[in-house]
């Protein structure tokens, strides 16, 4: 390991200070490509909370920064099934955004049995369950569940997608 | 019309058969995801909002009554069961707790937990029917100064009074506040932070970013620290009190009562502060010290009061004053401004019965709690066994409808998980996540309490000091400010405490 990743190892939080200084300069420049003319029943005008926010978001990078580099560190949350001793295990949270996206890819062309099927299956096997044919039929059972719980319930139409006619 | 008649007024609409089903509804779904671990009351509320889009304003915020208690009560069941608390006002109870079920005595723990909650509901939920008009008429004569004044007293205190470190609290507040900015410009109509996307001219849907940030970044981040071996819960029978049990529990509510009701109406009071006098004072006068730190009754009793009557105090500012100081309180907001209600002084004038329903209902919610609770709470037990993987898949499942229930529009799903991911950065690094959401509720309010103060004015920025209310409240938030500064100093000045809290209970640490 070179002495370069050695330094930056821990420091991860330095990324947090990262975003915090990147949406202050966004939300300056955005607030700062206004255009409005003085208007006397509006002295504030549209700007100056932008820049107030910016300005907050900056000095908390920079403080924020300050405070890693001197050794600072934000508590990881707790919980009932948090355990923290093991590192971030991106096997199980990538395979489960992969399962989020599919669904906003799916849920208006194929409408949302299907769609929330393959969310559903796709998070209980990325989360570890092995009991494929099994969650297969809790995962359609679910969809179609909510499917016509929401319309005939609620009044809310779910998109019903290629299933049009058959639903 | 006065709070007597008004009040019977709401019970007449909350006890209409179908009324009194959604509170039925309302409490056993509230308790049966707020036992869910994993899942708080704020988090619950959120992902029930959309079931209730369907109904009627008034059937809704019935319904929301008992998920308000029923989450909470559930919230207390998973500590004491499972010792891990999900969120900070049940650390002190799992404390006692747990150790109580441990020794076999989950029944009577889950009693008092029960009863408490119940006599600490009543009375809190009394309290805000005689507070809420009182702050009311008192409000009224507020001016813009004034509210811009609480709001900004309400957001500097939560993020600088609860949480370990206030410089990740003003962190996330920034955050908050950014992402409130999105959308169209109410005043001059001028479009920030949508760089040109239509579909954001609207701003976030507080619906979405609530769910987002609870729901999906709490389930992302469980995910990805998923306890191998899951925690064992302690199975249990029907909840019930010997004489002693009565006899040591009664106090410890009424004094939890008389701790949790003032912290919970002031903004950034909350329920952490209450609920650990609660316990340090019980621990004080208990005839029976030695048991404290294995199982005693008192120490359960005293902070699940003082955890219910917090949870009925805060919805006093909510009511009378448009202000949320809790996550819970936040969602309930969210979930009146998307009815098109207007939160503030007014809302007791413009939408009288409707307030009136919601705080009888609290009543009938919390009566409901207990009859219903007590028989099923071995049932409730079983939920914990619940296998992990579904659990979290379900929570990603119903977060994802019922964002996507609000628009039908697949690019809130998009937001959903951008916010997500956001949510779970923030737990990675301890960001506290209530100022986030307050920002965003309450930024666009305090701006458009600027913007009106200074059109008074004329653009004098004298014109924000221009109330003594408002003078008296930058004096408080002076000192909020300050606060931190002056305690380092008299500490400096005084030998270290030792900490009254046990090492492992998890309670936040407060110093900077």
């Amino acid at each position: 390991m070179t002495s370069l990743t050695t330094g930056l190892k821990g420091r991860a939080e330095l990324g947090v200070s990262l975003l915090l200084g990147a949406a202050g300069v966004l939300v300056f420049l955005d607030a700062n490509g206004l255009v409005t003319p003085y208007s006397k029943s509006d002295p504030v005008g549209p700007k100056t909370v932008p820049f107030i926010v910016a300005g907050m978001l900056v000095v908390c990078a920079v403080l924020l920064a300050i405070n890693v580099l001197r050794g600072g560190k934000g508590e990881a949350e707790g919980g009932e099934d948090v355990d923290l001793e093991h590192p971030a295990d991106w096997k199980t949270i990538l395979p489960l955004a992969g399962a989020f996206i599919l669904n906003i890819l799916l849920v208006d062309w194929a409408g949302w049995v299907i769609s929330g099927t393959v969310l559903f299956w796709g998070s209980v096997l990325a989360l570890g369950s092995r009991h494929y044919v099994r969650d297969g039929f809790i995962s359609v059972a679910l969809s179609l569940l909510t499917f016509y719980g929401f319309y005939l319930g609620l009044g809310i139409a779910l998109p019903a997608g290629l299933l049009e006619g058959i639903l | 019309m006065d709070v007597w008649s008004s009040l019977m007024d709401g019970f007449a609409t909350a006890l209409t058969p179908m009324n009194f089903m959604y509170a039925v509804i309302g409490v056993i779904l509230g308790t049966a995801v707020g036992v869910l671990p994993g899942l708080g009351p704020a988090m619950t509320v959120a992902l029930l909002l959309p079931v209730t889009y369907a109904l009627e304003p008034t059937s809704a915020f019935i319904m929301f009554a008992g998920i308000y208690y029923g989450g909470m009560y559930g919230g207390s069941t998973t500590s004491i069961l499972l010792n891990t608390p999900g969120e900070s006002s049940s650390v002190v109870t799992a404390i006692e707790g747990n150790k109580m079920a441990k020794a076999g005595r989950a029944a009577q723990a889950l009693a008092t937990a029960a009863i408490g909650s119940f006599v600490a509901g009543t009375i809190g939920t009394a309290l805000l029917a005689v507070c809420a008009p009182i702050v009311v008429k008192f409000a009224v004569s507020l001016g813009a100064p004034s509210y811009f004044a609480i709001m900004v007293l309400a957001l500097l205190a939560v993020t600088a009074v609860l949480g370990s470190s206030r410089l990740r609290g003003f962190a996330s507040l920034g955050l908050g506040l950014a992402i409130g900015l999105v959308g169209m410009d109410s005043v001059t109509g001028q479009r920030r932070l949508t760089f040109g996307q239509p579909l954001l001219a609207d701003g976030l849907d507080i619906v979405v970013v609530a769910v987002a940030i609870f729901a999906v970044g709490e389930a992302l981040w469980v995910a990805a620290h998923l306890r191998r071996t899951p925690l064992h819960a302690i199975p249990v029978g029907q909840p019930w009190m010997g004489r002693s049990d009565w006899k040591r529990s009664w106090k410890p509510w009424l004094r939890g009562t008389a701790f949790g009701f003032p912290f919970g109406a002031l903004p950034a009071g909350g329920a952490e502060i209450p609920t650990f006098l609660s316990y340090v004072t019980e621990k004080r006068l208990s005839k029976h010290p030695e048991e404290f730190g294995k199982g005693a009754i008192e120490g359960v009793a005293g902070p699940e009061a003082a955890n219910n009557a917090a949870a009925a105090g805060t919805l006093t500012p909510m009511l009378a004053l448009g202000l949320p100081t809790n996550a819970t309180a936040a969602v309930m907001l969210a979930a009146f401004t998307s009815y098109g209600i207007q939160p503030g002084p007014q809302l007791f004038t413009s939408q009288g019965p409707l307030v009136w329903a919601l705080i009888a209902s609290l009543f009938i919610g919390n009566f409901l709690l207990l009859i219903i609770n007590l028989p099923l709470a071995p049932m409730w037990a079983k939920l914990l066994q619940l296998p992990r993987p579904y659990l979290y898949a379900g929570i990603l499942f119903f977060a994802t409808l019922g964002a996507y229930s609000v628009n039908l529009q697949a690019f809130d799903l998009v937001i959903l998980l951008v916010l997500g991911a956001l949510g779970f950065m923030m737990r990675r690094f301890g960001l506290p996540v209530l100022p986030l959401i307050l920002g965003v509720i309450l930024g666009p309010r305090i701006e458009g309490q600027l913007r009106k103060t200074l059109q008074l004015s004329a653009g004098d920025p004298a014109g924000l000091w221009s109330e003594p209310i408002a003078v008296g409240i930058y004096v408080i938030i002076g000192l909020i400010l300050l606060w931190p500064f002056a305690y380092k100093l008299i500490r400096r000045n005084r030998p270290k405490n030792s900490p009254l809290l046990p090492a492992n209970s998890g309670a936040a640490d407060y110093s900077d």
